[in-house]
């Protein structure tokens, strides 16, 4: 067993400063009648705030502080969405409520290549979703988490050093009640080490059975199971941003970050997204929501955020956007691809469909379509209009036009004979058509291939019933 | 005779019709005597070709369609932008073409038409890209031909007769017109230069008559409309 703690130090902080590049100071404050700081970002640091300081102490000394209250529950969300996301290294995640994300790795390594690149691309992976973790790998959970808890970046895989690795850690790692800790200072008992070294029985005796569970735990001498996290298979989730914007790019910003945890999120999965549901939220209108879809599956977070950009540059926004909340309405299952011996035969599907949905996010989803046959001796109702990529069965036919006028246009006529700039000249046909009886649009028509004084070929009819005269129905182009 | 042979064997005599051969990279027309004259022996790739036409009609997509049909064997897409009538699912598959890579493009303006073109070009995952833009200027050409040049895609404009005269970016252009119910190439601009004499050409998969008319190919006088007598083709009804 080998276990990589994620543990965010400012999680309260980080979850709305990973929405925007750093403009204002942002601090987090606590509910209370005297609200304290709980932590504060970098611009509030340089203004000289800090964290246990007094709110009304931070903005005396930065004015333009903007405060936010400290909220459980989306920090709760924010960590089941950062387990979904983890899901693509691992089976096994946890969430260590409350500000910690646990995944098994043994059984990973090798597939990503090693501890450290499989280290390196958790570490980056975070940095695109706007979080920076402190990640510690140990053979035991409680061990991966007091490391990471220390703040330190490392991995003990050997299980006969972890005791030596947790001897300096400090005891206030600890999940152990203030008083604990503080009785333990007394005695001068400040590290884990130290407290190892305490005889058993006297500890236990003195400070509960728990703190030497906790200890015995985190160096493997008791079992410690852990919750597996169940991402849901929709992905939803809410970004705030720091402060309310009108402008497209910031915007982006932000949904970059729910793209990069949306994408980690359907790989973990194994499926694709094909329709997404982005809502623009607003502080005192109704949302603004724009859909967006995608003719064949994807998880590429390129793919989507160029999609997104060409949507979003056409949405006029009735007032600033103080959220964007992301919604996968649709996703089905979607394999990895195989790598091909020969790289220039492969054109990823994902890539031969994302000009299709480029084009319809511009032009509309009915400005971009393809062609196909059908089983019908009536040219009009011999085509039709279908989604791009369809293969169907149908049958061609080579006497006739490329270019089809629809409707077909009524041409003059002299003497019976058709005009189109002057008199036709017929060279084939006639063609009898006659047929749709059956379904009321019915035609009983002579074809003949026809050529006008420019040089076109025309494709020309004389209608037998009802509205008797030569029609142009189509162009030899 | 012979003397004059060999004068013109000596490096130093370049004659009109003679144009420099680059190897370049491109796709068969279909039609022999074209091919010969240009470059690379077909419809350039990763370069933009700009066809002028007078009228829609007198044969100009069934000069491609070889070329498309050969391409839409590969996996990309064959993308028609803003075409001016119906493109008709029936010829194009008789033709040979896969209509499943065909994608058809609806725009509202020749600015829409230009740059889904640009993307589709840029993209790299159109083998041929032929748009209908209308009206062009040199700049957006301009973009077309880098975008293709990126993409590696054959780009195809259609342009009306009177760009003829202004300059454009495109390494090949041609204007087509209809003779005799044969096509017309004047080759205007190829690269490697040189002239090229005008080139006539029968691009008509000639359109197989009816099965009962025994004049097939001959023009039919007004006259012999009336008394032809052609085979019913009756339908749904056994």
């Amino acid at each position: 067993m080998l276990w990589s703690c994620l543990h965010f130090p400012d999680l309260s902080l980080q979850r709305l400063t990973r929405a925007a590049r750093p403009v204002v100071p942002t601090v987090i404050r606590n509910g209370s009648n005297r609200p304290h700081v709980l932590s504060c970002d970098a611009l509030a640091r340089s203004a000289g705030v800090s964290a246990g300081m007094s709110l009304s102490a931070a903005i005396a000394l930065c004015p333009q502080l903007h405060a936010h209250l400290r909220d459980a529950a989306t920090e709760r969300r924010a960590l089941e969405h950062i387990a979904g996301w983890s899901g693509q290294f691992t089976p096994m995640v946890s969430v260590c409520l409350p500000d910690a994300v646990l995944l098994e790795i043994a059984s990973s390594v090798a597939l990503f290549g090693g501890l450290r690149a499989l280290q390196l691309r958790m570490s980056e992976g975070l940095a695109e979703l706007g979080y920076a973790a402190a990640i510690a790998t140990a053979p035991t959970p409680g061990a991966a988490q007091l490391l990471a808890r220390a703040g330190m970046s490392i991995a003990v895989t050997d299980p006969t050093r972890l005791a030596d690795a947790l001897r300096e850690l400090p005891l206030t790692l600890l999940d152990q009640s203030k008083d604990t800790i503080e009785a333990l200072g007394l005695i001068g008992v400040h590290t884990l080490g130290a407290c190892l070294d305490l005889p058993r029985d006297g500890v236990a005796r003195r400070f509960g059975q728990d703190l030497l569970d906790e200890l015995d735990r985190a160096l493997g001498r008791l079992p410690d199971p852990r919750a597996p996290h169940q991402p849901p298979t929709h992905y939803r989730a809410r970004l705030p941003l720091p402060a309310p914007v009108y402008e497209t790019e910031p915007l982006l910003f932000a949904a970059q970050r729910l793209i990069a945890e949306m994408s980690g999120h359907l790989r973990t999965k194994g499926s694709g997204l094909t329709r997404l549901k982005l809502t623009l939220h607003h502080e005192d209108r109704p949302p603004t929501s724009v859909h967006i879809g995608f003719s064949n599956p994807t998880r590429d977070p390129q793919r989507i955020a160029r999609l997104l950009r060409e949507r979003l540059a056409r949405v006029e926004l009735p007032e600033r956007v103080e959220a964007i909340q992301f919604d996968s309405e649709e996703s089905r299952p979607l394999a990895p691809h195989n790598l091909s011996l020969f790289p220039e035969d492969m054109l990823p599907e994902e890539e031969r469909w994302s000009i299709v949905d480029h084009l319809r996010a511009r032009l509309g989803t009915e400005a971009v379509y393809g062609i196909a046959c059908r089983a019908d001796h009536r040219p009009e109702q011999a085509y039709r209009a279908c989604e791009p990529g369809s293969v169907e069965a149908g049958s061609g036919c080579a006497r006739r036009p490329l270019w089809l006028l629809d409707p077909p246009r009524r041409l003059r006529e002299q003497e019976d004979h058709p005009q189109l700039e002057g008199p036709l000249t017929l060279h084939g046909g006639p063609e009898r058509i006659e047929g749709g009886w059956w379904d009321g649009a019915d035609v009983t028509r002579d074809y003949f291939v026809a050529s006008d004084s420019r040089g076109r070929q025309l494709w020309i009819y004389r209608e037998r019933q009802g509205q008797r005269g030569w029609y142009l129905q189509g162009l030899f182009g | 005779m012979s003397a004059l042979d060999h004068v013109l064997q000596h490096p130093s005599v370049w004659r009109g019709s003679q144009y420099a051969k680059v190897a370049l990279e491109s796709v068969p027309t279909g039609f022999g005597e074209l091919d010969t004259l240009l470059p690379g022996g077909g419809w350039p790739r990763a370069a933009l070709t700009e066809l002028l036409v007078g009228q829609p009609g007198i044969g100009e997509l069934r000069l491609l369609v070889p070329a498309l049909a050969r391409l839409s064997q590969h996996g990309k897409w064959l993308v028609l932008i803003a075409p001016p009538y119906v493109p008709y699912a029936p010829a194009f598959e008789a033709l040979g073409i896969d209509l499943s890579r065909l994608i058809v493009v609806g725009t509202r303006s020749d600015a829409e038409t230009l740059w889904a073109a640009e993307r589709c070009l840029r993209s790299g995952v159109c083998s041929a890209v032929i748009a209908w833009p209308g009206l062009t200027h040199e700049r957006s050409l301009r973009r077309l031909q880098s975008a293709a040049e990126q993409g590696k895609g054959i780009g195809v404009v259609f342009s009306p007769l009177r760009c003829a005269a202004q300059p454009s970016p495109a390494p090949l252009r041609i204007q087509l017109a209809s003779e005799r119910n044969r096509l017309n190439l004047h080759i205007l601009k190829r690269r490697g230069g040189g002239w090229a004499a005008p080139l006539n050409l029968d691009v008509s998969q000639r359109p197989p008559l009816t099965q009962t008319n025994d004049q097939a190919g001959q023009p039919l006088h007004r006259a012999s409309i009336g008394p032809l007598r052609p085979r019913r083709i009756r339908q749904g009804v056994a």
